[in-house]
């Protein structure tokens, strides 16, 4: 309990955008070796410290198998929200879940933010007990509660859907669906505070995606293709929207950062029509909610023996947008194209019709892209998981997206990495020329930026 | 008395759970000076409604039951209360932006109740109260005695909102139109810790007069 609020705890993304710089980066690490354990690393982004651009700590996790995937704080700037204030709780923990095993580790940061440590696990087994649950993804610092999605239930099939945490406890309450009308798949969810909406979004069951991909079911289309939207107070189902079933599987939701707006960008990895991925808006009208599409990035051909097995018929490279990113401006959005690695910044000033105005290259299933440090080694792997800075001039991302798909698309081998840019204040991106990070047979997924970052905070205030 | 009833009026006023925030906030929200107005009135009536609710019921008591036993379970409330606060200091849930005039009103009047402010009151309404006043006064004036209460708990909650209201109503407008939300970052101290410790101080002076 502090006696002045949390200092990276700010009322509107416009004031956070003054915050200082990160001077660390937490990674989430996956061990590909089958009893392998996953970690947290410490990575120094400080650009006046000796060790700049080095893993500077790591965390191991007491168990293996838990792929680590996404993680976030237990307390951010939405303890400022008018209606449930409590400002004066730290940002303090990373609540840091397995997406394989349903573990959900407690990890302090403090006192020492560069040696973390492990202060709670909550146990699969405690998990489906209290909410029905299994495979915690998305976290987020809610202005009450934590929030949490998981893709299935206990036995691996659906519903998914989203359970809350208290955040002073982190003990698990429930489930948080009071209604959840058609809902089905679950991935991610983020909201809009001034409206009391949720976003969710769908991927597929854990039984539809552990074992890797599943052509079949894709080309019959069954992956999640819909967007819903919920009554954030009253824990209803509202609307779902239906982007059409040849998009195939809607993962990440970036809503504007000001509360006063309601829309948001959403990917969709591949289209069952021309291998292509894409960029959706969704947007308020009259009531209800609106999808559309406002980017599409091509396939790109290659040679067949470039390919995996799966993609051999087709001779191209399909982008598979996996993440996006928005600056908290609403200014920018980061786009990454995990199979043609290639990472692309548009200008979203108007939502309606983003403006390509920056791209790099580095790895990409075909193209094996280098990285200007070592501009001869060709790098596996290809732009995943984006952050930015919250003062939107850095950008950082890491190259894995989950161990069976990794070995599917790039199945000669991902070895992990990852890298910085430095973005052009009026649009454009460039390598940070001496920013690149490996990680000894681990591979990196998540970053999570120290004090916060354009993914971590909601906000109550323009 | 009344001078302490007043300044503890502007006390809650200046915290930002007991409804300036949310004024503020809504106001933002719909980029409209009107809208922190007619956000402070639903609150306030919500904030004294919860304090007339704990004046009454203790001005009753104090009426019903005898002077001494009232003042020491209201003090033993008070501490009681602002212990737990200290301890377990919880904020609600399942609330959002969207709200409407019933709605502040139940905010308005939960976080008052939830936060103990009229309890807080109590050391300074119960030695008013006319059964305190003149515990010598013979039986047939009882009557008398509770139309008296029933004046004087009004004026307590009277004085009481009245340095709420203009507290609460002065800083949603400063913040507002002048000051601007940075002020949240600099000068929100734990209100909240402070709050706990003057309900147990509130309840200690309750013991010893």
């Amino acid at each position: 309990m502090l006696m002045m609020p949390d200092p990276t705890f700010y009322p509107s993304a416009k004031l956070a955008m003054q915050a200082p710089p990160e001077r660390l980066a937490y990674v989430a690490l996956l061990n590909p070796k089958a009893d392998g354990r996953d970690a947290l690393a410490v990575v120094d982004v400080d650009t006046a410290s000796g060790t700049y651009g080095s893993v500077t700590g790591r965390l191991d996790m007491p168990n293996a198998g838990d792929e680590l995937h996404h993680f976030g704080w237990n307390a951010c700037s939405a303890a400022l929200c008018p209606y449930a204030p409590h400002p004066h709780i730290e940002r303090r923990y990373l609540i840091v879940p397995g997406l394989r095993s349903s573990r959900i580790h407690i990890i302090d940061t403090k006192p020492d933010p560069a040696q973390p440590r492990i202060v709670r696990v909550i146990e699969p087994q405690d998990l489906v007990n209290r909410t029905g649950y299994t495979r915690p993804h998305t976290t987020h610092c809610g202005p009450d509660d934590i929030y949490m999605s998981a893709l299935g239930s206990a036995n691996g099939d659906g519903p998914g859907g989203i359970f809350v945490m208290d955040h002073y406890t982190f003990d698990v309450l429930g489930r948080w669906e009071v209604d959840r009308g058609p809902q089905f798949f679950a991935y991610d969810f983020w909201w809009h505070l001034g409206y009391d909406v949720m976003v969710s979004s769908e991927w597929g069951t854990p039984n539809m995606i552990e074992a890797g991909l599943d052509p079949n079911l894709l080309l019959q289309g069954k992956y999640g293709h819909q967007l819903h939207f919920w009554d954030l107070r009253r824990r209803k189902h509202l609307q779902s929207v239906d982007l059409g079933a040849e998009q195939q599987m809607v993962l990440e939701l970036r809503p504007s950062h000001d509360p006063t707006k309601a829309y948001g960008f959403v990917g969709v990895v591949i289209s069952l029509k021309d291998l292509s991925s894409s960029v959706w808006v969704w947007h308020r009208e009259g009531g209800t909610w609106k999808v559309r599409k406002v980017i599409e990035i091509p396939a790109e051909p290659a040679e067949p023996e470039q390919l995996p097995e799966m993609l051999k018929s087709f001779s191209a490279v399909p982008p598979l947008v996996t993440d996006i990113d928005l600056s908290l401006d609403d200014r920018f959005l980061y786009v990454s194209a995990w199979g043609t690695g290639e990472m692309r910044q548009y200008d979203v000033s108007d939502p309606f019709s983003p403006r390509l105005v920056g791209s790099v290259r580095i790895g990409g299933i075909a193209k094996s892209t280098p990285h200007p440090k070592q501009p001869s080694t060709p790098r596996t792997g290809g732009p995943q998981m984006v952050e930015v800075s919250r003062d939107g001039h850095r950008v950082y991302f890491t190259n894995s997206l989950y161990r069976a798909w990794d070995d599917q698309f790039y199945h000669r081998g991902l070895s992990s990495w990852m890298v910085k840019l430095d973005v052009d204040p009026n649009g454009g991106i460039a390598f940070d020329p001496t920013f690149f990070v490996e990680f000894d047979g681990h591979r990196a997924h998540q970053v999570r930026l120290q004090g916060g970052d354009a993914s971590s905070d909601s906000y109550c205030y323009p | 008395m009344w001078v302490v009833l007043f300044l503890l009026g502007c006390y809650h006023g200046i915290n930002p759970a007991m409804g300036w925030l949310f004024a503020v906030a809504l106001g933002l929200q719909e980029r409209s000076t009107r809208a922190v107005a007619a956000a402070i009135v639903p609150i306030a009536i919500g904030h004294i409604a919860s304090v007339a609710v704990v004046v009454s019921v203790a001005l009753t008591a104090a009426g019903t039951f005898p002077q001494p036993a009232v003042r020491v379970i209201a003090a033993l409330l008070l501490v009681g209360f602002g212990v737990y606060r200290l301890v377990r200091a919880r904020h609600p849930r399942w609330l959002g932006m969207r709200v409407g005039f019933g709605g502040l009103v139940l905010w308005g009047f939960l976080m008052a109740s939830a936060h103990g402010a009229g309890l807080m009151l109590l050391p300074f309404v119960l030695p008013a109260s006319p059964m305190a006043m003149d515990a010598s006064m013979p039986m047939p004036l009882a009557a008398h005695g509770v139309s008296a209460g029933v004046e004087m708990g009004v004026l307590i909650v009277c004085v009481h909102s009245l340095g709420y209201l203009l507290v609460t109503t002065v800083v949603a407008f400063l913040v507002y139109r002048r000051f601007g939300l940075k002020l949240l970052r600099t000068a929100w101290f734990n209100i909240d810790l402070v709050w706990a410790v003057v309900l147990i101080a509130a309840g200690l002076i309750a013991l010893a007069t």
